[in-house]
């Protein structure tokens, strides 16, 4: 009992950690975005009245990596972005080795569905419309 | 209004409303949406969009301060987590089949509801009962510091609360808010665990829920960058600074105040969406 006590201490500083880099990294490359963003074209006209969706590169994982690696500022924006999504599912990702290393196997069952949902969302729900 | 202008009124409106949901513990994003689509004429899919975005960095942010503090309580999270995801998953779904002013109208509805909530006080009965046996096969029973010492609890009701946070999923990926107020409610009142334990717990599964139903809205091209670059960056800071201040000052008059400003806001996101305007 002391000993899983312990240990689920350990974990929740670890995951915690996680996500504050996670939240931290993503602020920063959401803000080296912005600054070339509003840099490039500061007094373009802007309204978000109507809904057009956006393009095709901004809607995938894929896509935004590729976007972001060729410089264009709203790719590296929605890649900030994207890894603000990822800091969630990387504690979810956690808590399943963590819940390995204390062998609860209820628990890893019920962690591994929750993340299979949240991989689904992020990468397989672009067929369902 | 040009890129400039638009950018910066977006970000200053939501630090604002981040640092008042952080001091009020009603929280920001739930004041997002009707802040974008009623004075900066904003798309509602797009505020939705923006909104969850900035739900998922407030709650992440928030959870690593809680998290060491020792009171949330992982298991019951990630258990009430398959409810919340799965929930998620359909409210983004429904998203794209409702129209946009049937949207607004749930959306009045819950802003009402989140403001009643707040003002109702919390009952709590002393009598301890017997362990719900569900509860102890789920190993949900917890402990967490307190004053005096290390204090358990034994959580009860269990289907009723997974009901409970299946709804706060919908509605959370229905609207690209964090209803958090919902989740303390099904923790709280329906399972009866520590109102501390609640709020924590909450605010550790909030940013799972949203992540749920981000994807889907990334791929749907809800998410635009250009506006959701000012509205996470605004309430991430807003709701760091309403942390840091919480600690000092008495908030019985501002939570009135904010209440009633998310009061009339509902009520303007209902009859805008009762006469179209969406």
């Amino acid at each position: 009992m002391l000993r899983k006590h312990l240990t689920d201490e350990r974990v929740e500083v670890l995951i915690a950690n996680l996500l504050r880099g996670g939240v931290l990294t993503a602020a920063l490359v959401v803000i080296a975005g912005a600054i070339l963003y509003l840099g490039a074209h500061p007094r373009a006209h802007v309204s978000y009245r109507t809904f057009h969706s956006e393009p095709q590169q901004l809607k995938s994982v894929t896509g935004v990596i590729g976007e972001a690696f060729t410089g264009n500022a709203r790719g590296i924006i929605q890649l900030g972005l994207l890894l603000l999504i990822a800091t969630p599912i990387a504690r979810v990702a956690f808590s399943v080795v963590a819940f390995a290393i204390e062998e609860d196997k209820m628990y890893i069952v019920f962690t591994l569905i929750v993340l299979g949902v949240l991989l689904y969302s992020l990468f397989g729900s672009s067929t369902i419309t | 209004m040009n890129v400039l202008e638009f950018t910066f009124l977006v970000w200053a409106g939501s630090l604002l409303a981040g640092f008042l949901g952080a001091l009020t513990g009603l929280g920001g994003g739930v004041v997002l949406v009707p802040l974008l689509t009623i004075f900066f004429h904003v798309d509602l899919r797009y505020a939705i969009g923006a909104s969850l975005v900035s739900v998922i960095a407030t709650s992440s942010g928030a959870a690593a301060a809680y998290v060491k503090e020792g009171f949330s309580n992982i298991r019951i999270g990630m258990f009430l987590e398959i409810a919340t995801t799965l929930g998620a998953l359909l409210g983004a779904y429904l998203t794209a089949k409702l129209p946009a002013n049937a949207i607004a109208i749930i959306f009045g509805i819950v802003l009402l509801y989140s403001a009643f909530v707040s003002r109702r006080p919390r009952q709590r009965s002393a009598v301890e009962k017997p362990p719900d046996p569900l509860a102890t096969k789920l190993k949900l029973n917890g402990s967490f510091p307190d004053a005096g010492g290390i204090r358990h609890y034994n959580v009860y009701h269990v289907p009723a609360g997974f009901g409970v946070m299946s709804a706060a999923g919908i509605l959370s990926g229905l609207l690209g808010i964090g209803s958090g107020a919902l989740k303390v409610v099904g923790m709280d009142q329906a399972m009866k665990i520590p109102f501390k334990v609640s709020t924590t717990t909450s605010n550790f599964m909030i940013g799972v829920t949203a992540a749920a139903s981000a994807g889907i809205y990334l791929s749907r091209g809800y998410i635009d960058p250009s506006l959701a670059m000012p509205v996470m960056i605004g309430v991430l800071i807003g709701s760091l600074m309403g942390t840091r201040i919480l600690v000092k000052t008495h908030t019985t008059h501002l939570r009135l105040v904010f209440s009633g400003v998310i009061v009339l806001l509902g009520l303007e996101m209902m009859i805008k969406g009762a006469r179209g305007g969406f």
